[in-house]
Protein backbone atom coordinates (compact mmCIF):
# COMPACT_ATOMS: atom_id res chain seq x y z
CA UNK A 1 0.00 0.00 0.00
CA UNK A 2 1.12 3.46 -0.91
CA UNK A 3 3.16 5.30 2.26
CA UNK A 4 0.30 8.66 2.15
CA UNK A 5 2.52 10.21 4.81
CA UNK A 6 5.86 10.30 2.65
CA UNK A 7 4.25 10.03 -0.56
CA UNK A 8 5.92 9.69 -3.95
CA UNK A 9 5.84 12.53 -6.62
CA UNK A 10 4.34 10.05 -8.86
CA UNK A 11 1.56 8.55 -6.43
CA UNK A 12 1.17 12.52 -5.59
CA UNK A 13 0.93 13.33 -9.07
CA UNK A 14 -1.73 10.49 -9.38
CA UNK A 15 -3.92 11.46 -6.37
CA UNK A 16 -4.09 15.27 -8.02
CA UNK A 17 -5.57 14.22 -11.19
CA UNK A 18 -7.70 11.66 -9.23
CA UNK A 19 -9.17 14.29 -7.02
CA UNK A 20 -9.88 17.11 -10.26
CA UNK A 21 -11.40 14.43 -12.14
CA UNK A 22 -13.65 13.43 -8.77
CA UNK A 23 -14.73 17.14 -7.88
CA UNK A 24 -15.70 17.38 -11.82
CA UNK A 25 -17.60 13.79 -11.22
CA UNK A 26 -19.32 15.53 -8.63
CA UNK A 27 -20.41 19.04 -9.93
CA UNK A 28 -21.65 17.13 -13.43
CA UNK A 29 -23.67 14.57 -11.81
CA UNK A 30 -25.50 17.17 -10.07
CA UNK A 31 -25.25 19.71 -12.83
CA UNK A 32 -27.24 16.80 -14.97
CA UNK A 33 -29.80 16.35 -11.91
CA UNK A 34 -30.64 20.46 -11.72
CA UNK A 35 -30.89 20.71 -15.30
CA UNK A 36 -33.43 17.86 -14.71
CA UNK A 37 -35.21 19.44 -12.17
CA UNK A 38 -35.05 22.90 -14.02
CA UNK A 39 -36.91 21.25 -17.26
CA UNK A 40 -39.50 19.23 -15.16
CA UNK A 41 -39.93 22.80 -13.76
CA UNK A 42 -39.85 25.03 -16.91
CA UNK A 43 -42.70 22.44 -18.30
CA UNK A 44 -44.85 22.62 -15.10
CA UNK A 45 -44.87 26.37 -15.29
CA UNK A 46 -45.52 26.33 -19.05
CA UNK A 47 -48.56 23.79 -18.45
CA UNK A 48 -49.58 26.14 -15.88
CA UNK A 49 -49.71 29.63 -17.26
CA UNK A 50 -52.29 29.77 -19.80
CA UNK A 51 -54.57 28.22 -17.17
CA UNK A 52 -53.51 31.51 -15.08
CA UNK A 53 -54.17 33.58 -18.13
CA UNK A 54 -57.21 32.69 -19.03
CA UNK A 55 -58.62 33.54 -15.14
CA UNK A 56 -57.18 36.21 -14.68
CA UNK A 57 -57.77 39.47 -17.67
CA UNK A 58 -54.97 40.99 -18.83
CA UNK A 59 -54.32 44.58 -17.00
CA UNK A 60 -55.45 47.76 -18.71
CA UNK A 61 -52.59 49.71 -20.44
CA UNK A 62 -51.24 52.34 -18.10
CA UNK A 63 -51.60 55.91 -19.11
CA UNK A 64 -48.94 57.36 -20.87
CA UNK A 65 -47.36 59.64 -18.69
CA UNK A 66 -45.11 62.85 -20.24
CA UNK A 67 -41.66 63.28 -18.98
CA UNK A 68 -41.07 65.72 -15.80
CA UNK A 69 -39.95 68.95 -16.92
CA UNK A 70 -36.54 69.99 -16.73
CA UNK A 71 -35.31 66.42 -16.48
CA UNK A 72 -32.83 64.34 -19.01
CA UNK A 73 -36.45 63.19 -21.10
CA UNK A 74 -36.71 60.02 -19.33
CA UNK A 75 -38.09 60.83 -15.54
CA UNK A 76 -41.59 59.49 -15.24
CA UNK A 77 -42.98 60.82 -11.91
CA UNK A 78 -46.59 59.04 -10.48
CA UNK A 79 -48.50 61.00 -8.30
CA UNK A 80 -45.54 62.80 -7.18
CA UNK A 81 -44.65 66.54 -6.91
CA UNK A 82 -41.23 67.60 -9.06
CA UNK A 83 -39.73 68.89 -5.47
CA UNK A 84 -40.71 65.45 -2.98
CA UNK A 85 -38.81 64.20 -6.85
CA UNK A 86 -36.18 66.38 -6.70
CA UNK A 87 -35.11 65.39 -2.49
CA UNK A 88 -35.52 61.39 -3.28
CA UNK A 89 -32.94 61.02 -6.38
CA UNK A 90 -30.98 63.84 -3.79
CA UNK A 91 -31.34 61.21 -0.77
CA UNK A 92 -30.73 58.12 -3.31
CA UNK A 93 -27.30 60.00 -4.50
CA UNK A 94 -26.24 61.02 -1.14
CA UNK A 95 -26.73 57.22 0.42
CA UNK A 96 -25.20 55.83 -2.67
CA UNK A 97 -22.05 58.37 -2.36
CA UNK A 98 -21.95 58.87 -6.02
CA UNK A 99 -22.73 62.04 -7.79
CA UNK A 100 -26.16 62.40 -8.99
CA UNK A 101 -25.88 62.96 -12.63
CA UNK A 102 -24.21 59.61 -12.67
CA UNK A 103 -27.26 57.89 -11.92
CA UNK A 104 -30.30 57.37 -13.80
CA UNK A 105 -33.87 57.21 -12.51
CA UNK A 106 -36.57 55.92 -14.47
CA UNK A 107 -39.82 56.60 -12.60
CA UNK A 108 -41.06 58.01 -8.88
CA UNK A 109 -44.49 56.54 -7.56
CA UNK A 110 -46.01 57.25 -4.32
CA UNK A 111 -46.94 53.96 -2.56
CA UNK A 112 -50.32 55.04 -1.06
CA UNK A 113 -50.96 53.44 2.35
CA UNK A 114 -53.93 50.85 0.63
CA UNK A 115 -51.26 49.51 -1.71
CA UNK A 116 -48.89 48.36 0.96
CA UNK B 1 3.75 38.77 54.30
CA UNK B 2 7.11 38.08 52.86
CA UNK B 3 7.03 41.23 50.35
CA UNK B 4 10.23 40.51 48.67
CA UNK B 5 9.51 36.94 47.73
CA UNK B 6 5.91 38.22 46.16
CA UNK B 7 7.75 40.76 44.46
CA UNK B 8 10.14 38.44 43.24
CA UNK B 9 7.43 35.93 42.00
CA UNK B 10 5.27 38.51 40.51
CA UNK B 11 9.18 39.47 38.32
CA UNK B 12 9.30 35.87 37.54
CA UNK B 13 6.19 35.71 36.34
CA UNK B 14 6.24 38.70 34.26
CA UNK B 15 6.34 38.56 30.22
CA UNK B 16 8.90 41.13 30.18
CA UNK B 17 10.84 38.83 32.18
CA UNK B 18 10.52 35.90 30.12
CA UNK B 19 11.26 37.55 26.59
CA UNK B 20 14.39 37.84 27.28
CA UNK B 21 14.99 34.46 30.01
CA UNK B 22 12.85 31.60 28.65
CA UNK B 23 14.20 29.78 25.32
CA UNK B 24 12.95 31.45 22.52
CA UNK B 25 11.49 34.59 24.20
CA UNK B 26 12.42 36.63 21.71
CA UNK B 27 10.03 35.15 19.00
CA UNK B 28 7.13 35.83 20.68
CA UNK B 29 8.19 39.40 20.19
CA UNK B 30 8.35 39.12 16.69
CA UNK B 31 4.92 37.40 16.81
CA UNK B 32 3.56 40.22 19.02
CA UNK B 33 4.78 42.47 15.93
CA UNK B 34 3.32 39.76 13.08
CA UNK B 35 -0.09 40.42 15.82
CA UNK B 36 0.28 44.21 15.01
CA UNK B 37 1.08 44.13 11.28
CA UNK B 38 -2.02 41.45 11.03
CA UNK B 39 -4.39 44.36 13.11
CA UNK B 40 -3.19 47.13 11.19
CA UNK B 41 -4.55 44.98 7.84
CA UNK B 42 -7.60 44.16 9.21
CA UNK B 43 -8.51 47.74 10.80
CA UNK B 44 -6.62 49.99 8.38
CA UNK B 45 -6.76 48.25 5.19
CA UNK B 46 -10.02 46.69 6.26
CA UNK B 47 -8.88 43.02 4.71
CA UNK B 48 -11.07 40.68 5.66
CA UNK B 49 -11.64 42.44 8.94
CA UNK B 50 -14.19 40.07 10.48
CA UNK B 51 -11.48 37.46 10.62
CA UNK B 52 -8.40 38.97 10.45
CA UNK B 53 -8.97 41.48 13.33
CA UNK B 54 -9.59 38.07 15.72
CA UNK B 55 -6.87 36.31 14.22
CA UNK B 56 -4.17 38.96 14.71
CA UNK B 57 -5.80 39.82 18.80
CA UNK B 58 -5.62 35.32 19.20
CA UNK B 59 -2.14 35.87 18.31
CA UNK B 60 -1.41 38.56 20.44
CA UNK B 61 -3.18 37.16 23.25
CA UNK B 62 -0.97 33.72 22.47
CA UNK B 63 2.65 35.27 22.09
CA UNK B 64 1.54 37.71 25.29
CA UNK B 65 0.81 34.82 27.90
CA UNK B 66 2.76 31.66 26.72
CA UNK B 67 6.63 31.09 27.02
CA UNK B 68 8.16 28.09 26.32
CA UNK B 69 8.36 26.44 30.13
CA UNK B 70 5.89 29.12 31.14
CA UNK B 71 3.11 27.98 30.67
CA UNK B 72 0.51 28.38 33.92
CA UNK B 73 -0.89 31.14 32.69
CA UNK B 74 -0.90 30.86 28.64
CA UNK B 75 -4.06 31.34 27.37
CA UNK B 76 -3.40 28.68 25.22
CA UNK B 77 -0.86 25.42 25.75
CA UNK B 78 0.42 23.97 22.11
CA UNK B 79 2.31 21.10 24.46
CA UNK B 80 -1.37 19.79 25.31
CA UNK B 81 -2.48 19.71 21.52
CA UNK B 82 0.71 17.68 20.71
CA UNK B 83 0.09 15.05 23.69
CA UNK B 84 -3.37 14.96 22.06
CA UNK B 85 -2.00 14.45 18.55
CA UNK B 86 0.58 11.75 19.49
CA UNK B 87 -0.32 8.47 19.07
CA UNK B 88 2.34 6.91 21.97
CA UNK B 89 1.31 9.31 24.20
CA UNK B 90 -1.11 8.63 27.15
CA UNK B 91 -3.38 11.63 26.52
CA UNK B 92 -3.96 10.68 22.83
CA UNK B 93 -7.48 12.51 21.92
CA UNK B 94 -8.18 12.77 25.35
CA UNK B 95 -10.42 15.62 26.10
CA UNK B 96 -10.19 15.48 29.39
CA UNK B 97 -6.36 15.90 29.83
CA UNK B 98 -6.61 19.19 27.52
CA UNK B 99 -9.89 20.89 29.50
CA UNK B 100 -8.23 19.67 32.93
CA UNK B 101 -5.00 22.17 32.04
CA UNK B 102 -6.69 24.44 29.45
CA UNK B 103 -6.34 28.36 28.62
CA UNK B 104 -9.72 30.51 28.06
CA UNK B 105 -8.19 29.78 23.87
CA UNK B 106 -7.95 25.99 24.35
CA UNK B 107 -11.39 25.77 25.12
CA UNK B 108 -12.33 27.87 22.80
CA UNK B 109 -9.98 25.81 20.06
CA UNK B 110 -12.05 22.73 20.83
CA UNK B 111 -14.32 23.98 18.67
CA UNK B 112 -12.12 24.44 16.11
CA UNK B 113 -10.26 20.91 16.54
CA UNK B 114 -14.12 19.20 16.62
CA UNK B 115 -15.14 20.98 12.97
CA UNK B 116 -17.50 22.49 14.85
CA UNK B 117 -16.55 26.06 13.79
CA UNK B 118 -16.18 25.86 10.25
CA UNK B 119 -19.40 23.42 10.00
CA UNK B 120 -21.59 26.21 11.71
CA UNK B 121 -20.04 29.04 9.31
CA UNK B 122 -20.83 27.05 6.71
CA UNK B 123 -24.23 27.13 8.10
CA UNK B 124 -24.44 30.58 8.07
CA UNK B 125 -22.79 30.69 4.70
CA UNK B 126 -26.04 28.65 3.32
CA UNK B 127 -28.02 30.72 4.97
CA UNK B 128 -26.74 34.24 3.31
CA UNK B 129 -26.54 32.96 -0.20
CA UNK B 130 -28.59 32.80 -2.92
CA UNK B 131 -28.18 29.49 -5.45
CA UNK B 132 -30.47 31.15 -7.95
CA UNK B 133 -27.98 32.06 -10.35
CA UNK B 134 -26.89 28.50 -10.11
CA UNK B 135 -30.00 27.12 -10.67
CA UNK B 136 -31.05 28.94 -13.76
CA UNK B 137 -27.86 28.36 -15.53
CA UNK B 138 -26.57 24.80 -13.53
CA UNK B 139 -23.39 24.83 -16.27
CA UNK B 140 -21.93 26.88 -14.13
CA UNK B 141 -20.79 24.21 -11.97
CA UNK B 142 -18.41 23.22 -14.41
CA UNK B 143 -16.49 26.13 -13.91
CA UNK B 144 -16.39 25.99 -10.10
CA UNK B 145 -15.15 22.80 -10.81
CA UNK B 146 -12.34 23.58 -13.07
CA UNK B 147 -11.49 26.38 -10.22
CA UNK B 148 -10.33 23.66 -8.31
CA UNK B 149 -7.38 23.06 -10.23
CA UNK B 150 -4.94 25.10 -7.67
CA UNK B 151 -5.69 22.97 -5.09
CA UNK B 152 -4.65 20.68 -6.36
CA UNK B 153 -1.54 21.78 -8.36
CA UNK B 154 0.06 23.89 -5.38
CA UNK B 155 -0.68 20.14 -3.23
CA UNK B 156 1.45 18.79 -6.07
CA UNK B 157 3.83 22.05 -5.34
CA UNK B 158 3.70 20.93 -1.80
CA UNK B 159 4.62 17.45 -2.11
CA UNK B 160 7.70 18.89 -4.70
CA UNK B 161 8.98 21.46 -1.63
CA UNK B 162 9.02 18.01 1.11
CA UNK B 163 5.46 18.38 2.73
CA UNK B 164 3.93 15.60 3.76
CA UNK B 165 0.82 14.46 1.92
CA UNK B 166 -1.27 15.39 4.62
CA UNK B 167 0.48 18.76 5.06
CA UNK B 168 0.49 19.05 0.54
CA UNK B 169 -3.40 18.58 1.48
CA UNK B 170 -4.01 21.24 3.70
CA UNK B 171 -1.83 23.27 1.70
CA UNK B 172 -3.75 22.30 -1.60
CA UNK B 173 -6.97 23.29 0.18
CA UNK B 174 -6.23 26.79 -0.03
CA UNK B 175 -6.61 27.33 -3.13
CA UNK B 176 -10.36 26.55 -2.69
CA UNK B 177 -10.29 30.37 -1.44
CA UNK B 178 -12.73 28.85 1.53
CA UNK B 179 -11.60 30.22 4.76
CA UNK B 180 -13.67 27.35 6.89
CA UNK B 181 -12.77 24.19 4.47
CA UNK B 182 -9.50 25.27 4.40
CA UNK B 183 -9.33 25.16 8.38
CA UNK B 184 -11.40 22.08 8.91
CA UNK B 185 -9.26 20.37 6.32
CA UNK B 186 -5.99 21.27 7.51
CA UNK B 187 -7.02 20.20 11.48
CA UNK B 188 -8.17 17.03 10.30
CA UNK B 189 -4.59 16.70 8.33
CA UNK B 190 -2.29 18.75 9.59
CA UNK B 191 -3.34 20.70 12.64
CA UNK B 192 0.17 21.75 13.35
CA UNK B 193 0.05 24.20 10.31
CA UNK B 194 -3.22 25.55 11.03
CA UNK B 195 -1.88 29.51 11.86
CA UNK B 196 0.21 29.63 8.33
CA UNK B 197 -2.97 28.47 6.39
CA UNK B 198 -5.70 29.95 7.92
CA UNK B 199 -3.27 33.63 7.65
CA UNK B 200 -2.42 32.79 3.50
CA UNK B 201 -6.40 31.76 2.77
CA UNK B 202 -7.61 34.82 4.67
CA UNK B 203 -5.28 37.00 3.51
CA UNK B 204 -5.19 36.07 -0.13
CA UNK B 205 -8.78 36.47 -0.13
CA UNK B 206 -8.56 39.36 0.76
CA UNK B 207 -6.25 40.69 -2.17
CA UNK B 208 -8.17 39.37 -4.65
CA UNK B 209 -9.00 42.09 -6.58
CA UNK B 210 -5.24 42.58 -6.59
CA UNK B 211 -4.83 38.94 -7.96
CA UNK B 212 -7.21 38.08 -10.14
CA UNK B 213 -7.66 41.28 -12.99
CA UNK B 214 -4.27 40.63 -14.34
CA UNK B 215 -4.81 37.02 -14.82
CA UNK B 216 -8.07 37.68 -16.44
CA UNK B 217 -6.52 40.01 -18.83
CA UNK B 218 -4.11 37.36 -19.47
CA UNK B 219 -6.21 34.39 -20.19
CA UNK B 220 -8.96 36.02 -22.35
CA UNK B 221 -8.72 38.33 -25.56
CA UNK B 222 -11.19 42.21 -25.44
CA UNK B 223 -13.44 40.48 -27.59
CA UNK B 224 -14.12 37.56 -25.01
CA UNK B 225 -14.19 40.21 -21.94
CA UNK B 226 -16.75 42.19 -23.89
CA UNK B 227 -19.56 39.85 -24.06
CA UNK B 228 -22.70 40.62 -22.68
CA UNK B 229 -24.54 37.93 -21.20
CA UNK B 230 -28.31 37.29 -21.71
CA UNK B 231 -30.64 37.54 -18.35
CA UNK B 232 -30.86 34.16 -16.74
CA UNK B 233 -34.41 32.79 -16.34
CA UNK B 234 -36.28 32.52 -13.47
CA UNK B 235 -35.91 30.27 -11.04
CA UNK B 236 -39.21 28.79 -8.69
CA UNK B 237 -39.41 28.61 -5.40
CA UNK B 238 -40.22 25.30 -5.69
CA UNK B 239 -36.86 24.80 -7.04
CA UNK B 240 -34.82 26.52 -4.19
CA UNK B 241 -36.35 24.44 -1.80
CA UNK B 242 -35.27 21.24 -3.63
CA UNK B 243 -32.05 22.43 -4.48
CA UNK B 244 -30.23 21.87 -1.07
CA UNK B 245 -32.26 18.74 -0.50
CA UNK B 246 -31.24 17.44 -3.71
CA UNK B 247 -27.16 18.54 -3.28
CA UNK B 248 -26.98 17.34 0.61
CA UNK B 249 -27.96 13.85 -1.17
CA UNK B 250 -25.98 13.71 -3.78
CA UNK B 251 -22.97 15.10 -2.38
CA UNK B 252 -22.72 13.33 0.46
CA UNK B 253 -23.84 9.97 -1.11
CA UNK B 254 -20.83 10.12 -3.46
CA UNK B 255 -18.55 11.92 -0.75
CA UNK B 256 -19.56 10.99 2.51
CA UNK B 257 -16.52 12.92 4.22
CA UNK B 258 -18.01 15.92 3.07
CA UNK B 259 -21.14 15.54 5.01
CA UNK B 260 -20.44 17.94 8.06
CA UNK B 261 -19.64 21.26 5.54
CA UNK B 262 -21.91 20.44 2.94
CA UNK B 263 -24.37 19.06 5.33
CA UNK B 264 -24.57 22.28 7.32
CA UNK B 265 -24.51 24.38 3.89
CA UNK B 266 -26.94 22.90 2.68
CA UNK B 267 -29.13 22.85 5.94
CA UNK B 268 -28.26 26.45 6.17
CA UNK B 269 -29.96 27.40 2.96
CA UNK B 270 -32.47 25.37 3.15
CA UNK B 271 -33.77 27.74 6.37
CA UNK B 272 -33.07 29.98 3.87
CA UNK B 273 -35.39 29.41 1.10
CA UNK B 274 -38.07 27.20 2.63
CA UNK B 275 -40.25 30.45 3.85
CA UNK B 276 -41.31 28.64 7.41
CA UNK B 277 -38.25 29.09 9.18
CA UNK B 278 -37.27 32.48 8.94
CA UNK B 279 -36.35 32.98 12.58
CA UNK B 280 -33.67 30.07 12.15
CA UNK B 281 -32.49 31.42 9.06
CA UNK B 282 -31.90 34.86 10.53
CA UNK B 283 -30.40 33.23 13.47
CA UNK B 284 -28.02 31.57 11.42
CA UNK B 285 -27.10 34.12 9.24
CA UNK B 286 -26.46 37.26 11.80
CA UNK B 287 -26.16 36.25 15.75
CA UNK B 288 -24.96 32.02 14.99
CA UNK B 289 -22.46 33.42 12.34
CA UNK B 290 -21.25 36.61 14.40
CA UNK B 291 -20.89 33.97 17.41
CA UNK B 292 -18.99 31.32 15.44
CA UNK B 293 -16.48 34.05 14.07
CA UNK B 294 -15.80 35.28 17.08
CA UNK B 295 -14.77 32.34 18.37
CA UNK B 296 -13.00 30.90 15.50
CA UNK B 297 -10.78 33.89 14.10
CA UNK B 298 -9.23 34.05 18.16
CA UNK B 299 -8.50 30.30 18.41
CA UNK B 300 -7.37 30.26 14.66
CA UNK B 301 -5.05 32.84 15.99
CA UNK B 302 -4.15 31.17 19.26
CA UNK B 303 -2.37 28.32 17.56
CA UNK B 304 0.11 30.88 15.94
CA UNK B 305 2.59 30.20 18.31
CA UNK B 306 6.15 32.01 17.71
CA UNK B 307 8.09 28.02 17.64
CA UNK B 308 4.98 27.08 15.21
CA UNK B 309 4.93 29.76 12.97
CA UNK B 310 8.34 31.11 12.78
CA UNK B 311 9.92 28.48 10.53
CA UNK B 312 10.55 27.86 6.37
CA UNK B 313 7.38 26.52 6.54
CA UNK B 314 5.56 29.43 6.90
CA UNK B 315 7.35 31.02 3.74
CA UNK B 316 6.84 27.91 1.66
CA UNK B 317 3.19 27.67 2.64
CA UNK B 318 2.80 31.60 2.14
CA UNK B 319 4.12 31.27 -1.10
CA UNK B 320 2.21 27.99 -2.23
CA UNK B 321 -0.75 29.59 -1.45
CA UNK B 322 -0.15 32.65 -3.51
CA UNK B 323 0.35 29.75 -6.51
CA UNK B 324 -2.83 27.57 -5.53
CA UNK B 325 -4.87 31.60 -5.87
CA UNK B 326 -3.49 32.25 -8.62
CA UNK B 327 -3.88 28.65 -10.79
CA UNK B 328 -7.51 27.93 -9.32
CA UNK B 329 -7.99 31.57 -10.74
CA UNK B 330 -6.80 30.48 -14.43
CA UNK B 331 -8.18 27.02 -14.14
CA UNK B 332 -11.49 28.79 -13.99
CA UNK B 333 -11.11 30.98 -16.66
CA UNK B 334 -9.93 28.66 -18.75
CA UNK B 335 -13.13 26.89 -17.70
CA UNK B 336 -14.78 29.93 -18.97
CA UNK B 337 -12.88 30.40 -22.57
CA UNK B 338 -14.23 26.75 -23.14
CA UNK B 339 -17.86 27.68 -22.49
CA UNK B 340 -17.64 31.00 -23.88
CA UNK B 341 -16.65 28.98 -27.46
CA UNK B 342 -19.30 25.84 -26.48
CA UNK B 343 -21.62 28.35 -26.25
CA UNK B 344 -21.25 30.09 -29.35
CA UNK B 345 -19.83 33.07 -28.00
CA UNK B 346 -22.74 33.81 -25.18
CA UNK B 347 -20.99 33.38 -22.37
CA UNK B 348 -18.26 35.36 -21.21
CA UNK B 349 -15.43 33.96 -19.48
CA UNK B 350 -14.78 36.56 -17.26
CA UNK B 351 -17.21 34.65 -14.91
CA UNK B 352 -14.83 31.71 -14.85
CA UNK B 353 -12.72 33.14 -12.11
CA UNK B 354 -15.43 33.61 -10.10
CA UNK B 355 -15.22 29.95 -9.37
CA UNK B 356 -12.51 30.10 -6.82
CA UNK B 357 -15.48 30.48 -4.20
CA UNK B 358 -14.34 33.53 -1.63
CA UNK B 359 -18.25 34.80 -2.48
CA UNK B 360 -18.87 37.23 -2.97
CA UNK B 361 -15.41 39.15 -3.76
CA UNK B 362 -14.47 37.19 -6.65
CA UNK B 363 -17.85 37.54 -8.71
CA UNK B 364 -17.24 41.46 -7.89
CA UNK B 365 -14.34 41.35 -9.63
CA UNK B 366 -15.85 39.50 -12.71
CA UNK B 367 -18.38 42.42 -12.65
CA UNK B 368 -15.93 45.36 -12.25
CA UNK B 369 -13.56 43.77 -14.95
CA UNK B 370 -16.05 42.79 -17.46
CA UNK B 371 -18.21 46.39 -16.43
CA UNK B 372 -14.35 47.77 -17.78
CA UNK B 373 -14.63 46.47 -21.10
CA UNK B 374 -18.31 46.81 -21.64
CA UNK B 375 -20.26 49.54 -19.98
CA UNK B 376 -23.67 47.99 -20.45
CA UNK B 377 -22.37 44.49 -19.06
CA UNK B 378 -23.44 43.52 -15.87
CA UNK B 379 -21.76 40.08 -15.20
CA UNK B 380 -22.33 39.96 -11.08
CA UNK B 381 -25.53 37.38 -11.45
CA UNK B 382 -23.87 35.73 -13.90
CA UNK B 383 -20.56 35.03 -11.98
CA UNK B 384 -22.49 34.48 -8.57
CA UNK B 385 -23.31 30.73 -10.59
CA UNK B 386 -19.81 30.11 -10.54
CA UNK B 387 -18.99 31.41 -7.33
CA UNK B 388 -20.91 29.16 -5.42
CA UNK B 389 -20.66 26.29 -7.57
CA UNK B 390 -16.97 27.29 -6.16
CA UNK B 391 -18.11 26.63 -2.73
CA UNK B 392 -19.52 23.18 -3.59
CA UNK B 393 -16.52 22.27 -5.54
CA UNK B 394 -14.32 23.08 -2.76
CA UNK B 395 -15.94 20.88 -0.29
CA UNK B 396 -15.89 18.15 -2.65
CA UNK B 397 -12.38 18.42 -2.79
CA UNK B 398 -11.45 18.58 0.89
CA UNK B 399 -13.33 15.61 1.64
CA UNK B 400 -11.73 13.85 -1.20
CA UNK B 401 -8.47 15.25 0.22
CA UNK B 402 -9.90 14.43 3.68
CA UNK B 403 -10.84 10.35 2.59
CA UNK B 404 -7.50 9.94 0.91
CA UNK B 405 -4.98 11.35 3.60
CA UNK B 406 -7.36 11.60 6.35
CA UNK B 407 -7.06 7.72 7.79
Amino acid sequence: MTDLINISFGDAALTALLGYLVVFFGLVLLMVVIMIMGKIMVNRAGKASPDAAAVEPAPAPAPEIPAAPGSAGELKLYDTDPRDAAMIMAIVADSLGKPINELRFISIKEVKEDEV
Amino acid sequence: MDILGTLQKLASESGFVAFITTEGGWKNLIMIAIAFVLLYLGIAKKFEPLLLCGIAFGCLLTNLSYFVGMGENALYHPELWEAFLDETSPFYHSYGHVMASAGLLDFFYIGVKAGIYPSLIFLGVGAMTDFGPLLANPKSLLMGASAQLGVFVAFLGAIALGFSGPEGASIGIIGGADGPTAIYLTTKLAPQLLGPIAIAAYSYMALIPLIQPPLMKLCTTKEMREVKMEQAREVSKTEKILFPIVVATFVILLLPSTAPLVGCLMLGNLFRECGVTDRLSDTAQNALMNIVTIFLATSVGATMVAQNFLTGDTIKIILLGLCAFAISTIGGLLGGVIMYYASGKKINPLIGSAGVSAVPMAARVSQDVGRKYNKTNFLLMHAMGPNVAGVIGSAIAAGFLLSVFGG
